[in-house]
């Protein structure tokens, strides 16, 4: 005899629970509620049975029922905070959080930040402990650079390893390219995912979590898992975000009435006579406040028997900069169908971008700072009626600035990139052992980046070429196959739990760049390629497994395993091999704490892991080769030239760096979830770290070479604390905070170890070949090397005098010292979420310290030979050089490293959410303003304290935007 | 699967294929060449060595600077790292254009190790390269073996006692033994002897040729008590005279030696460094000389670089002094004294005005028409490394000093060939010379071509207080630097690289 289930599934404030979903203990069958949140169970077995009702987000509910004949069950769910039986992603598979035997944080679309997000990492800046996104400014599209606890690599890659839906990003870094996972024709290969297709990301943080990814997870794994289709009714979301960005802060500079004072008290007749009578700010003259607007609209929903979600989405971003412009429309589509009585599940995700980017000319941020305040925007002249400087013989200065409005009209700078990325993903559960699943997954990434530059013969720019006119191209083949075992026994007789998994990865990343003559604008060769195009090409095959063994439900023992075979190595280091063990306590689980009143969640986590790192290697640099020469560097022999057959440095003993990782953590959770959050310590140390370091002279093809040499040590420690401060039927209240404290040091960096070794990583603007940031051992990468100024009584620095620190009576470069990173101690994050019946208030603040800035822009510009400059033209400064009085440039002193820490509100968010129209109406609404970069507190007088690099210079701003946004379902 | 993980570049060649034939090899000889032409194979932003921007990573612009900014000759107005070093001789083992230098000249050798290694009559023969071909790269070997004494001899000149390695230091990470001053002349010596027989009389533009050799071993003769603290005079002029015997001839105007048509109908350069603003363009070598030497004001087109005009290098009041100017140039009866300006006198090192301008290098050609410049800046003149005035004036200091094999007669009459061409006619002729007048004459012949650190060693006026100079020792006045000074520190950068290394005394 058989009867049937039905109910309904409600939320705190008594609405159904669309797409909720009734599991029946012991027999696997399930079902989803529909959009009114009811469901019906059919076909099961009369007598007594246990339902369990879950829902993201929510506790799930247990609850027994006698079947006979047509049987009615109702759930309300309450929302938890902590979701401790949450499923969430991990390297092939999935798992319980509170299974969890890594330290992994996951952050799903309602925790999203909100307002006009066009980049998805942006989604979780500031929510997650150990991980710092920092923009790397305010154009559109405009990437980040994301460290998860503070990054473990000097001359590779620092980047973590991102994967979306199975399907990791690959990385091909390219000769002179600065990042491993470029696309051209677009700033940023992550803006050509739409945020809105995006459910959660999981960071990956300890060994345990990340080694089964083996070479490629030393800096951490982002898995981002996008939306799936659900079950029942087709539902229709519509969602527009319009925004207004407006420019939060200006550079500090001169006024045209200062100049004129400056240069009338200080100048020569020469100067004085070039002086203007204008008062223009460059800065006001190229930036503008910006509209953009992005829509999207996603159907969800089950079609016969599969449920499916296609989405759509357009974006018009446009940048504070004139001109400056990202198009971006993207599609996709999942299918979830399953068969065979659910033995068979598949995957399919399907997502293409194509976007179209004016990039406005970004040379100009600087140039506005620096241009001479006096000077009239506009003049009569042959370069296009923009003022620029002249010489006294009537020509363009060879040694100005060029005016900053010229130089974003006068250039048109065209990019588009289509991108395309999915994957089929098969999991299949054997009819005649349901404990074992075949996983496959196949997937692949395509890109294509386009785009044309042209700037005319007549702008002051490019006047000396005849102007620009110049194309490039750049296609990305990136493939994946991955398939693997998975085996889950319950032991009942010696209550343990096996789980089990094996598997086999290739992947492929491919890139061709094709090269184009480049021709000025009237047509005339000004670069004749020598070859027709360049494909880059690197293979990964992979091995990995997996054991988790779990006693008593308390007890887990998690082992992993990676074998990664590289074609960047020779043959004879190709192979890397990744372990990582733990071990955890499930505490909360033992007698004494389960009748606990105080914890709801105790758990004790012990990792020790070995992870790699290869990307951002060339890819062919253990190879003895040659190069031939571009057509710009050929030699005359006779009367003909010829190119040159150079031989390339190489490392045929390149190998693996390896990071070994230590975590100890706790999960806590405290009042029945009020309070939960997590600690972790950590230890990592690198080796074998491949670092560009100088070499004995003569003992290869250059000078420096990349090549494993080196140790770094990362340790810190981070904390997260979630508050439900307030939980009731009308108000709730949920904070959070997390905090990070990261030392990272290089511990060896030459073959042969001395301490006064140290290599030049970056070098000053305005000042060539000037490195101002080094590695050296004991201090952090990228550590300053400055003089240390000297002051007067008063305190004003001492133009040029700086202390002889080895005391030999000279102050040379031997005297120069470490000084600062900008690298932060701390990293914060708060969040907050207010709400009030249907109003909901929201904020995100960040916040670091010891993080200090160089500023470049002022070691450059505040010195009066900067304004009163020898080229025969004026320039402005920034004004501090009313605090400096520089006459000269004095870019190594140390007055110009200023702590820069901060505080940031990133956004400030009130929603009102009208719920459903009416009681019997589809139709749902939800309104939302929001702020973006707020405010910022902080004593650095720059432009904005929060710069990656750590060198202030020519920072695109980061706008402050407003945005309204709504949402309607139907 | 295996092989899966086994990828080749697309464009990039495997050894099997650079040296298949002749014309790969001839590619390969044109690197060794170029490597002090170029800074890298991949344009002017690109560099060979790392630690050093790619533009000012240049042999010849590098080489300029250790020689004629540590000297009576030149200074220069940027703030860059290692400038004002130079300008006062205050060099450190940090200083980043002598590491550039000294790395520069060593890795043109590794790259003529390399050629060396792959051109031997064994791996010719197993290539199955025979015949005229096999002749003509050994006759490729004797050059390059030119090229890597001359970049030893750079190194014993100015870094007295550097890392040494032959063909025989396969690439790897050994670390080279460091050689001393008078092994190296010894090395020096005996390679540019053992190829003198082979090098040819006469070759293509560009090439080495026996007059080369002869006149750099004159040059190694003339310097042998600087190197080994004995006098090598007579070899010195022995060389000279087999220099002045072969076929070079003086171009009959000084100016047109520096101009972009220098490569044709130049009877007198023996060896020059090529340069192209189309072709072999970079940001040192000549293009360096002509827009450091002028700035904007000065008409850049006039120079044929539009888009140039650096304002970086000028001189010191003490070179125009040698030709009895001083305040503002106007004319000079000689007219290798090139000046432009108003003021001699250096009051303000960072003022580039403050001191005239040596425009030597000029971007156009005999007929004033500017040469082809990608960009307005990259210049199409020829450096002239070895010119026959060098074995005129090496003689006569030989003679001098003590040589035998020349008289004091010849010597005159071959100063006076060069004032003759200087004066356009006899009046500024000599009757008398001393070893004072010699030195005048080669700052007179030379200057702003790279030779004064070396001749003012010579003369024991570089670091002694008895010869100062605008900013000598870092003071307006001028006053003596150490003794050391007169051999520049190996990088600290190398020689920590380096345990074999030990730092030349005094820094």
């Amino acid at each position: 005899q058989t009867g049937s289930i039905t109910g309904k599934i409600i939320d705190e404030t008594g609405l159904g629970l669309p797409g909720a979903s009734v599991l029946v203990k012991g027999l696997g069958r399930s079902a989803s509620t529909d959009v009114n949140g009811n469901f019906k169970l059919t076909g099961v077995t009369n007598g007594p049975v246990t339902l369990t009702a879950s829902y993201i987000g929510y506790s799930s509910v247990d609850l027994n029922v006698t079947v006979k004949g047509n049987t009615t069950a109702n759930f309300s769910l309450k929302p938890d905070a902590q979701n401790l039986n949450e499923v969430v992603v991990i390297g092939y598979g999935t798992s319980q959080k509170k299974d969890l035997t890594g330290s992994i944080t996951t952050v799903s679309s309602k925790n999203f930040q909100g307002g006009n997000i066009t980049s998805p990492e942006q989604l979780i800046a500031g929510k997650v402990a150990g991980v710092s996104i920092v923009s790397n400014g305010g154009a559109p599209g405009a990437g980040s650079t994301i460290r998860v606890r503070g990054g473990a690599s000097l001359s590779a890659s620092n980047d973590p390893l991102i994967v979306v839906d199975g399907v990791p990003f690959g990385s091909n870094k390219l000769p002179g390219a600065i990042s491993s996972n470029a696309i051209s024709g677009v700033s940023n290969p992550l803006s050509l995912i739409n945020p809105n297709d995006i459910e959660t990301f999981t960071v990956l943080k300890d060994a345990n979590a990340t080694a089964i990814y083996g070479s490629r997870a030393s800096n951490g794994v982002i898995l981002i898992t996008t939306k799936k289709g659900k079950s029942g009714e087709p539902s229709i979301d519509f969602s527009t975000v319009n925004s207004y960005a407006t420019i939060a802060r200006k550079v500090k500079v001169l006024t045209g009435d200062q100049i004129r004072a400056f240069v009338n008290a200080n100048g020569n007749d020469a100067q004085k006579a070039l002086l203007g009578t204008a008062n223009t700010d460059w800065q006001d003259v190229i930036f503008n406040n910006a509209f953009s607007t992005d829509n999207n609209l996603s159907i969800s929903g089950k079609f016969k028997n599969v449920p499916y979600r296609v989405s759509g989405g357009y974006l018009d971003q446009r940048g504070l900069l004139l001109t400056d412009r990202m198009k971006r429309a993207s599609g996709g589509i999942t299918l979830n169908p399953t068969f065979f009585d659910n033995h068979l599940k598949v995957d399919l995700n399907l997502k293409g971008t194509i976007s179209e980017s004016n990039f406005a000319n970004q040379d100009a941020v600087f140039q506005a700072v620096q241009f001479d305040p006096t000077q009239q925007v506009y003049a009569n002249n042959q370069y296009g009626g923009y003022f620029e400087w002249i010489g006294t013989s009537g020509q363009l200065n060879p040694n100005a600035p060029r005016n900053p409005l010229g130089l974003i009209e006068q250039k048109s700078d065209v990019g588009k990139a289509d991108r395309s990325f999915g994957n089929l993903k098969l999991d299949y559960s054997f009819h005649f052992l349901p404990e074992l699943h075949a996983n496959a997954n196949v997937g692949y990434d395509v890109s294509k980046g386009y785009g044309t530059t042209f700037i005319p013969a007549y702008a002051a720019q490019k006047f000396t070429v005849s102007g620009v006119a110049t194309q490039y191209e750049q296609v990305q083949h990136n493939k994946v196959a991955e398939f693997y075992l998975n085996y889950i026994k319950d032991l009942k007789g010696i209550n343990s739990n096996i789980n089990a998994t094996a598997g086999y990865g290739y992947y492929d990343n491919a890139t061709t760049v094709y090269n184009f003559t480049d021709y000025n604008a009237l047509g005339g060769v000004q670069k004749l390629p020598v070859f027709p195009f360049d494909k880059q090409q690197n293979r990964l095959l992979s091995y990995y497994g997996r054991l988790v063994y779990t006693l008593a439900d308390k007890y887990i023992l998690s082992g992993t395993m990676r074998a990664d075979g590289s074609s960047k190595f020779s043959e004879s280091g190709r192979w890397g091999y990744f372990p990582s063990a733990a071990f955890t306590w499930r505490a909360i689980d033992e007698s004494f704490l389960k009748d606990s009143k105080v914890f709801s969640d105790l758990k004790l986590r012990l990792s020790y892991g070995v992870t790699g790192q290869q990307d951002g290697l060339p890819n062919y640099s253990y190879l003895p080769n040659y190069s031939n020469s571009t057509n710009e560097s050929q030699y005359q022999i006779g009367g003909q030239f010829y190119h040159l057959y150079s031989p390339i440095a190489y490392d045929k003993n390149l190998k693996w760096e390896t990071s070994t990782t230590y975590n100890a953590g706790l999960d806590y959770g405290l009042f029945n979830g009020r309070v939960y959050g997590s600690v972790d310590v950590y230890y990592k140390k690198t080796k074998d770290l491949l670092s560009l370091v100088p070499i004995a002279v003569g003992t290869n093809f250059s000078n420096q070479l990349i090549t494993n040499v080196g140790n770094m040590e990362n340790k810190g420690i981070e904390a997260s604390i979630n508050v439900s401060l307030i939980k009731s039927a009308d108000v709730n209240w949920d904070m959070g905070f997390n905090v990070t404290y990261n030392k990272n040091k290089v511990t060896n960096l030459s073959l042969n170890p001395d301490p006064d070794f140290k290599v030049g990583t970056t070098g000053i603007d305005g000042a060539t070949g000037t490195t101002i940031q080094w590695n050296s051992v004991n201090y952090n990468p990228n550590s300053f090397l400055v003089y240390k100024q000297v002051y007067d009584a008063k305190g004003a620095p001492v133009e040029g005098v700086y202390a002889d620190l080895n005391n030999d009576g000279k102050v040379n470069e031997q005297d120069r010292y470490f000084y600062k990173s900008p690298a932060p101690k701390y990293i914060m994050g708060f969040t907050s979420s207010f709400s009030y019946k249907k109003w909901t208030l929201s904020t995100v603040l960040r916040a670091n310290l010891g993080n200090y800035i160089y500023d470049n822009i002022s070691s450059n510009l505040a010195v009066s030979r900067n304004i009163l400059s020898p080229s025969g033209l004026l320039n402005n400064a920034t004004t501090t050089i009313f605090d400096s009085n520089f006459s000269n440039n004095q870019f190594l002193s140390d007055y110009y490293i200023h702590n820069a820490s901060f505080l940031k509100m990133d956004n400030a968010g009130l929603a009102y959410n009208f719920g459903r129209l009416s009681p019997n109406s589809k139709t749902t609404l939800r309104i939302t303003a929001n702020v973006q970069n707020v405010f910022v507190i902080s004593d650095y007088k720059g432009l904005d304290p929060e710069i990656s690099t750590g060198i202030d210079y020519k920072l695109y701003p980061r706008p402050r935007t407003y945005s309204l946004g709504l949402n309607v379902g139907f | 699967c295996k092989k899966d993980l086994v990828l080749k570049p697309t464009n990039d060649l495997t050894s099997e294929v650079v040296y298949a034939n002749l014309s790969g090899y001839k590619q390969v000889l044109a690197k060794a060449y170029a490597s002090f032409a170029t800074t890298g194979p991949k344009g002017s932003g690109d560099s060979d060595l790392g630690g050093i921007d790619a533009g000012t990573s240049d042999f010849l612009r590098l080489y300029w600077n250790a020689q004629e900014l540590t000297s009576d000759e030149g200074i220069c107005v940027w703030n860059d790292p290692g400038v004002y070093d130079l300008n006062y001789q205050t060099y450190t083992s940090d200083n980043i254009l002598l590491r550039g230098l000294y790395t520069r000249s060593l890795y043109q050798i590794t790259i003529v190790n390399e050629f060396l290694r792959e051109s031997t009559p064994e791996k010719l023969a197993a290539r199955n390269i025979t015949g005229a071909d096999a002749a003509e790269i050994t006759r490729y070997r004797s050059e390059v073996r030119f090229l890597r004494a001359y970049q030893y001899w750079v190194l014993m000149d100015l870094f007295g006692n550097p890392p040494f390695i032959t063909e025989a230091n396969e690439i790897g990470v050994i670390a080279p033994k460091q050689i001393k001053r008078a092994d190296l002349f010894k090395y020096v010596e005996s390679e540019l002897l053992a190829i003198e027989p082979e090098l040819q009389a006469s070759n293509e533009y560009g090439r080495v040729t026996k007059g080369a050799d002869q006149l750099l071993l004159s040059r190694l003769y003339l310097n042998a008590s600087v190197y080994t603290g004995t006098a090598k005079n007579t070899e010195a002029v022995t060389y000279a005279n087999k220099v002045i015997g072969g076929s070079y001839s003086l171009n009959s105007a000084y100016k047109n030696l520096f101009l972009s048509d220098n490569d044709t109908n130049n009877p007198e350069v023996i060896l020059s460094i090529n340069y192209d603003g189309n072709f072999t363009q970079n940001f040192g070598g000549t293009t360096f000389l002509t827009n450091a030497s002028i700035n904007g004001d000065m008409k850049p087109a006039d120079f044929g670089i539009p888009g140039g005009g650096w304002g970086g290098i000028r001189t010191r009041s003490t070179l125009p002094a040698i030709f009895g100017i001083s305040g503002a140039f106007t004319s000079n009866p000689d007219s290798r004294a090139m000046f432009y300006g108003t003021k001699s006198a250096n009051d303000d090192v960072a003022v580039f005005t403050d001191g005239l301008r040596a425009v030597k290098f000029r971007n156009v050609d005999r007929a004033n028409v500017p040469a082809p410049s990608n960009n307005g800046t990259f210049c199409s003149i020829d450096f002239p490394l070895f010119r026959l005035p060098e074995a005129y004036l090496n003689y006569a200091e030989a003679v001098l000093r003590g040589g035998g094999g020349g008289s004091l007669n010849q010597a005159i009459d071959y100063v006076n060939k060069l004032r003759r061409r200087a004066y356009g006619n006899d009046s500024g002729n000599v009757s008398s010379l001393n070893l004072d007048d010699v030195l005048a004459e080669r700052a007179k012949e030379f200057f702003w071509e790279g030779y004064r650190r070396t001749d003012l060693i010579r003369y024991s006026k570089f670091t002694e207080g008895s010869y100062l100079w605008p900013f000598k020792g870092g003071v307006k006045a001028g006053r003596g630097v150490e003794s050391f000074r007169s051999i520049f520190p190996l990088p600290s950068a190398d020689v920590i690289a380096n345990s074999n290394l030990i730092q030349n005394p005094g820094y």
